[in-house]
């Protein structure tokens, strides 16, 4: 036992001296959340719009102010010929041009019936299509208010309630998908980097040729790392419920317990790497391109795993960021308790016995 | 009971076995022995060593150290041997006193139990002891993990080239060391490519391409060869060279510091070689007749 705490002792020195990467592993998360809660969002907010009004009239003026008025847009010009609208877009300023054709307020006075047109910036066609959802919205709501008055036969009203996140917010999205990256990244990458530079330094080798169980050598070094992700995990929330404002809506209790078992998940994984590397860029390799990459295309934090082909979806299942993400979502944003999460969590279970298991049974306890 | 004993060991590396670094070696080494396995690079040293400290398979042959078989009981050898690898392999950025530590408590021991082993060797680090490992100089450094590799005690202590890339002053004073090692009762196999070194051990295996040439005491070498030696010099060194290497009578010739050393088939007398050579050389050639050294050994070995 006392060897067992002298070894944690000393991998802690090793991670307290390297100033550094000590630095990037607890900013990291930090940088992360500033970074995907006020740059990186897929959120439209403040887009500029050009507007071409033929009519010139009152109603087209005060859809106009409408347009203007909602947070999402803001009018950049006004157009004056269906021309010019083509050459605005190539400057690249406008995402949306919005058409009003002559007549717009007598047309809806007479014909009960007008029309708009739309024309979006489709190059990138996630805003496209959020920004003429948007304007549509705005254009409906206007076309409420004025026929409030009057009697319409047969309408049918949608009235849509986004559960769990109202407003839409980016953040609850990504705050789970962080926090699985990170944990993967510190626990995983950092534990098989760790044992393969003392496989590189021939400091194994002495290890090695001691009364030190090989087993126990392995099982310090991720303990560090461990207590390094518990930071982790605390800062993220922290930043999470008091700067994003994303709640914190189930138990924080269920919350940290499955937040340890992915971490050691991420461990047992990342030992499982360092018995099958021989030098720390191996190591790395397969940890970013095995672990790292899969985790942000298929965990379904960046993209939805529903619109897979089917050989993708299997293989997602493998991935167990993907699990973690469910529970993180689960428990963290729409409040559901261990009832409805025992499946992935005995997933991740299963998933951490197999790889701990493997990774202790392809220890090497000689060097080759 | 021999403290190690080798026999037949065997081992070779890649897929189709196509590399063989160690060719059926055995031999024995007696409790308190200062054992030298003597080579070149290459020879199979690192192998040998890494064998007896259980950290490879041989692919045939068995050893024992203090009593334990290699391969079944590897976990009682790792307790009771102390290994210094031949590349500094300490944690570089603990300091001298935390490695020093670290290793006594992975030992399952202290500093304080085992000092009077280490004190000669760990008094001369003792005021760098803050210092990281590795920014230690190369002598310090050896001091360093040599005096990890003793602060368990222990029984069978291997030293795989402790004295490559380390200068001649901690060279010697690294020999010294070893010597009162030894008159604690610690068995010592220590590895290198030092044939200068030969002579300070008690018994030495000279070993090259992973084949043993010879086993015996420094003096039991130098004893055994039987062969005429000659010491020659001239100004023009490389030609002399190239001259008397086509001679008939010549069985060798190679250069050993600023004289060459001249192995013929036939014992002359003085007066008869130097008029032998001044047949094929105008220049003025001094001769010595010389004793051989392990070296003039190894090279005659190394030649059959």
């Amino acid at each position: 036992m006392k060897q067992f705490l002298s070894f944690i002792k000393k991998e802690f020195l090793h991670i307290w001296r390297d100033k550094r990467t000590m630095f990037i592993l607890l900013g990291m998360p930090v940088v992360q959340i500033i970074i995907f809660g006020f740059a990186l969002t897929n959120e439209v907010k403040n887009s500029k719009i050009a507007i071409l009004d033929n009519a010139k009239d009152a109603a087209s003026t005060s859809l106009m102010t409408e347009l203007n008025a909602s947070r999402y847009f803001e009018i950049e010009k006004n157009l004056y010929s269906y021309n010019e609208i083509e050459a605005e877009f190539k400057k690249g300023k406008i995402k949306l041009a919005v058409v009003i054709p002559q007549q717009f307020a007598s047309d809806l006075q007479h014909f009960n019936k007008a029309q708009v047109q739309l024309i979006a910036d489709a190059s990138d066609p996630n805003t496209a299509n959020q920004l003429t959802n948007y304007a549509t919205a705005v254009i409906m709501d206007y076309q409420k208010r004025i026929t409030n008055d009057r009697k319409l036969p047969y309408t049918i009203n949608v009235e849509i309630r986004n559960l769990y996140n109202p407003q839409l917010k980016g953040a609850y999205n990504f705050v789970p998908g962080v926090m699985a990256m990170v944990l993967l990244l510190v626990c995983t990458m950092m534990t098989a980097i760790t044992i393969v530079k003392e496989k590189e330094m021939g400091t194994m080798e002495i290890m090695l040729v001691s009364p030190m169980k090989p087993q126990m050598v392995v099982i310090a070094k991720a303990v560090p790392y461990l207590v390094l992700s518990a930071v982790n995990i605390s800062s993220i929330l922290l930043l999470s419920r008091f700067v994003l404002d994303v709640p914190i809506n189930g138990s924080l209790v269920l919350l940290l317990f499955e937040s340890i078992l992915f971490i050691l998940v991420s461990l047992s994984l990342g030992l499982l790497i360092s018995s099958a590397a021989a030098s720390q860029q191996t190591a790395m390799f397969i940890s970013l391109v095995g672990m790292f990459l899969p985790t942000i295309m298929l965990s379904g934090f960046m993209f939805p795993i529903e619109n897979m082909p089917l050989p993708l979806r299997i293989v997602s299942n493998m991935v167990p960021a993907k699990w973690y993400f469910t529970i993180v979502k689960s428990v963290m944003i729409k409040g559901i308790g261990f009832h409805a999460i025992w499946k992935e969590t005995l997933v991740l279970t299963g998933m951490m016995l197999f790889f701990l298991t493997v990774a202790i049974k392809k220890f090497k306890i000689r060097l080759a | 009971m021999s403290a190690v004993v080798v026999e037949n060991i065997i081992k070779t590396y890649g897929k189709k076995k196509e590399v063989t670094a160690l060719q059926d070696i055995s031999f024995e080494v007696k409790p308190g022995e200062l054992y030298g396995i003597i080579g070149p690079d290459g020879a199979g040293k690192t192998s040998l060593f890494r064998i007896l400290t259980t950290l490879l398979l041989a692919d045939s042959g068995n050893a024992i150290v203090d009593g334990f078989d290699v391969v079944k009981d590897y976990k009682e050898i790792r307790k009771r041997v102390g290994y210094m690898p031949g590349k500094f392999s300490l944690y570089q950025d603990l300091s001298v006193e935390e490695n020093l530590n670290f290793f006594a408590t992975i030992f399952n021991t202290t500093i304080q139990q085992n000092y009077d082993l280490i004190k000669d060797i760990y008094q001369q680090i003792k005021p760098f002891k803050r210092r990281k490992a590795g920014k230690l100089s190369g002598g310090m450094k050896q001091k360093l993990a040599l005096s990890c590799a003793l602060i368990h005690r222990p029984s069978v202590l291997f030293l795989d080239e402790p004295t490559t890339g380390v200068d001649a002053v901690s060279r010697k004073e690294f020999w010294e060391m070893l010597k009162r090692l030894k008159e604690q009762g610690i068995t010592i196999l220590v590895s290198t490519p030092y044939m200068d070194e030969a002579g300070l051990c008690d018994k030495v295996a000279l070993i090259q391409t992973g084949k043993i040439l010879s086993i015996n005491r420094p003096q039991g070498i130098v004893d055994d060869y039987k062969k005429p030696l000659w010491a020659v010099k001239s100004p023009n060194m490389l030609q002399l060279l190239n001259e008397l290497k086509e001679k008939n009578e010549v069985e060798d010739i190679y250069p050993f510091g600023e004289y060459h050393h001249l192995v013929l088939k036939n014992n002359i007398k003085k007066e008869e070689l130097e008029q032998w050579i001044r047949q094929s050389t105008t220049e003025t050639v001094t001769v010595e007749a010389v004793r051989p050294d392990i070296e003039d050994c190894f090279i005659s070995l190394m030649k059959n």
